[in-house]
């Protein structure tokens, strides 16, 4: 198959200890290798920046709530059309951009690696499909599994072992990569009476005998215990409001040390009283996770304009619904979760739009661990992916920083401490949020480093002292080893893989969920698993334990 | 400078380049090598339309003459000048209109106008759908500018209008003034059903009665100055305005409630 040769580029690989050297890299039949002959194909990458390809830990970009946020927002297409370029296909951009140019607008940014972070198990077919129309980017997805009615029910009968078993069989049945929660135990009760949710870790929830924390507790247990390479992925409650910093400290100590992911850290960083303005508790926020080496966690950076609010956390759209008063979708997907949708964006004048945009810079520049947090807009909550190139610069360039600072929201950015920080960050940092530390956190070693062995999914940048402008177009991309983006030019179409885990459980668990599938869901529950066709070129990671040891070895 | 359709598009020709702005200071050869679409194929204006003349440099004029109920919008983003339609045109006529006039001597499809900015179109017959509205998905429509409807529109008139003036001659159908954001339309015929239908401000004024939405409220029976200067505005444009409609008492109902309740259709009482 395909050899490769790239050579004379300053190559930054942070899982390897190698920053900024020049160093050659040559691949073969997809795969990292020691050489190949001389004669093999070769780009020069003299006066360029070689790093693996990028990996978004959380993003939204397939299923059935992204084609509803595609099919309602026409007026935001029509302007960015992607034109068909030789055998690629054509489709629309804006912020929720279609499958296909989702595929090929990552990969233009230099990202070859995707998880769209929040499916209910019903729409993991519906997902699926979509990935097979999302070209280039390998991709998996996280299952939602917080509010799912026959779960709460085996937790309140603490029922813990088929609770295990019942997980296990979810995440078979859809495919899934992680365990995802959203405002765990908070959209049940909403879906049942009109403002009705939970705000306390240790409070009721309304018609179960059980609490956001057990919930909490349970799933990082199970995820620990499956031994699954990515723990846990929380989006806490309360998400948005002023004071909610409180119950993100409360979550990451319900982990008790095991691993978890929060994500979107920066919508739930926030002090002041509740109905009053948010301050800023990045601060904070930081401080508890530098201390905690078991908590990793993504942004969500917010970057003003155009975003779509898209989520599992349905209360919180009705929120945001009633101050924009435009139109949204809400969505009940029966015994499992809720959703909601809707059109938003952010303005620097705003105090809450500025506050939020420094909250989340703070947070990056704050975190002395660059591997444990990492770089996400939760696409297209806080922005579309296509900001990232200039959020990397705001990063990476302090003046730019500041200036963009002193153009939005004074009282905003004064009650942070975003214009007293000095750090710029280095390239290496860069490689290590956009890259190596997400592929590490997902328990994706091949991915995220350019060691011998891993992934052969390479970007190449032109050097460029605006690292916004080198950021927003790779001038090569090589995915599995062949090369997508030529020059910036597209070349031919890829397929990328789809990433899945396959625990092991006790088939009696069937004989549990089977009445309750009779009884109240509108599929048939033979109907109702994902079969393997669906997966087309996939890979099943395996738990984490053993990929710990492989992934040891694999290093020295 | 003249065209004139000399063969009739088998499937809709899309000819943004018919507009005074596009074709100012281009040969007659030079503009037959335009593009414009006819449907997915790309072509020049040439193979459908003979061109004669240069587009003088003070007025601006382009006049068009055939049956261009195929060719979809001419006079697209046009900002100044003079495009004179001899017969009918199709969709989208003056779409993005920033300036200029547009007049058309026969009907017009629909989506006439749609989210202008400024400038005057003309339409001496009848008018389709969606005349001066925003497109599918979008809050706002009209920005500005006037269209002048001699004959009769269909629905969605000013669909999201925010400033500007509609003037239809005849009748309108379903849903005049649905969503809008401001701006004002005047029919000096009757309106169809549910006009002003989620509306927020600005006022429709109608010379028949029609049934109002629940949502609305009767609240005064008045004689406001706006509308006597409206109607000789558009007397004075050539519409037939009767004299009692300028010297007359008209009902004015408030709503749409669901949103600010501050749009306002205004029915002639007598």
């Amino acid at each position: 198959m395909s050899v490769l040769r790239i050579i004379n580029g300053k190559v930054h690989d942070p899982v390897n200890n190698i920053d900024g050297r020049i160093k050659d890299i040559f691949v073969r039949d997809g795969k990292i290798v020691e050489s190949v002959p001389e004669d093999s194909p070769t780009i020069d990458a003299s006066g360029m920046v070689v790093l693996p390809g990028g990996v978004d830990i959380h993003c939204h970009i397939a299923g059935h709530k992204v084609n509803m946020a595609r099919k309602f927002q026409p007026e935001d297409h029509r302007k960015d059309a992607q034109l068909r370029v030789g055998e690629l296909r054509s489709g629309t951009g804006g912020v929720v951009p279609s499958t296909f140019t989702t595929g090929y607008r990552y990969a233009t940014l230099g990202y070859t690696t995707a998880m769209e972070a929040a499916v209910p198990p019903m729409s993991a077919r519906h997902t699926l499909e979509e990935f097979h129309d999302t070209p280039v980017i390998d991709k998996g997805f996280y299952v939602l599994l917080a509010n799912n009615i026959f779960l709460n029910q085996l937790l309140e009968k603490g029922r813990m072992e088929e609770f295990r078993e019942a997980v296990a069989w979810w995440l078979n049945a859809s495919k899934a990569y992680a365990i995802k929660l959203v405002n765990p135990g908070g959209d049940e009760p909403w879906k049942g009476r009109k403002n009705s949710n939970v705000d306390q870790l240790d409070q009721k929830i309304s018609g179960f005998d059980l609490t956001p924390r057990k919930i909490i507790k349970a799933l990082i247990d199970v995820s620990n215990d499956l031994g699954l390479p990515h723990p846990a992925h929380i989006h806490c409650n309360n998400l948005g409001h002023s004071g909610n910093y409180a119950t993100t400290l409360d979550t990451m100590r319900t982990a008790e040390g095991r691993r978890v992911h929060i994500t979107h850290i920066q919508f739930h960083s926030y002090g002041g009283k509740l109905g009053e303005k948010p301050t800023s508790k990045a601060a904070e926020i930081a401080e508890y996770i530098n201390h905690h080496p078991n908590i990793t966690a993504d942004v969500g950076q917010v970057m003003f304009g155009n975003a779509t609010i898209m989520t599992g956390d349905a209360p919180l759209t009705w929120l945001l619904r009633n101050m924009t008063h435009k139109k949204w979708i809400n969505a009940d997907t029966e015994c499992e979760s809720g959703c909601g949708i809707l059109p938003f964006a952010y303005q620097g004048h705003v105090y809450t739009h500025a506050l939020q945009w420094a909250v989340g810079l703070e947070l990056f520049l704050l975190s002395k661990d660059p591997w444990r947090m990492v770089l996400s807009t939760d696409h297209p909550n806080g922005g579309s992916f296509e900001n990232y190139p200039r959020l990397i610069r705001l990063l990476m360039d302090r003046e730019f920083r500041n200036e963009e600072a002193r153009k939005v929201n004074q009282k905003a950015i004064a009650n942070t401490k975003l214009l007293d920080i000095d750090r710029e960050m280095t390239m290496q940092e860069i490689a290590i949020i956009t890259r190596a530390g997400p592929a590490r956190i997902l328990g994706l070693t091949d991915k995220g480093q350019l060691g011998v062995g891993a992934d052969a999914d390479i970007t190449i940048y032109d050097e460029n002292e605006n690292r916004e402008e080198m950021f927003n177009a790779a001038r090569y991309v090589v995915k599995s080893g062949n090369i997508f983006i030529d020059n910036h030019e597209f070349r031919e179409d890829r397929h990328g893989r789809i990433y899945h885990v396959a625990p092991d459980y006790d088939p009696a668990v069937e004989d549990t969920l089977r009445p309750f599938f009779e009884d109240y869901y509108t599929i048939q529950f033979d109907n109702y698993a994902v079969d393997d066709s669906y997966l087309g070129d996939h890979e099943t990671v395996k738990p984490y334990p053993a990929r710990f040891e492989e992934a040891k070895v694999s290093m020295t | 400078m003249k065209l004139r359709l000399h063969t009739t598009p088998e499937v809709p020709l899309e000819a943004e380049v018919i507009s005074p702005d596009a074709l100012q200071g281009l040969s007659e050869s030079e503009a037959a090598l335009l593009p414009i679409y006819h449907g997915n194929r790309k072509v020049g204006l040439g193979e459908f339309f003979e061109i004669s003349g240069r587009v003088d440099e003070s007025e601006g004029v382009v006049e068009v003459e055939g049956d261009l109920s195929r060719v979809k919008l001419i006079g697209h983003s046009m900002s100044a000048g003079r495009l004179v339609i001899h017969g009918s045109v199709g969709a989208h006529l003056g779409a993005s209109m920033k300036g200029g006039e547009i007049h058309v001597s026969g009907d017009a499809a629909d989506w006439v106008g749609r989210e202008m900015s400024g400038g005057r179109i003309v339409i001496q017959g009848n008018a389709g759908h969606m005349v001066g509205s925003a497109v599918r998905g979008s809050s706002a429509g009209v920005q500005g500018g006037e269209i002048i409807i001699h004959g009769n529109a269909l629905n969605e008139v000013g669909n999201g209008m925010r400033r500007g003036l509609i003037a239809v001659g005849g009748n309108t159908h379903d849903f005049t003034g649905v969503n809008m954001l401001a701006g004002t339309i005047v029919v000096l015929g009757r309106l169809g059903m549910r006009p002003g239908a989620g509306m927020v401000r600005g006022s429709i004024v109608a010379m028949e009665r029609t049934e109002c939405l629940p949502t609305f409220t009767y609240n005064s029976t008045i004689q406001p100055d706006f509308i006597r200067f409206y109607l000789f505005h558009l007397r004075k444009l050539g519409m037939s305005i009767k004299d009692e409609f300028i010297n007359g008492q008209y009902e004015r109902w408030s709503g749409d409630s669901l949103e600010l309740n501050k749009g306002e259709i205004l029915m002639y009482a007598g």
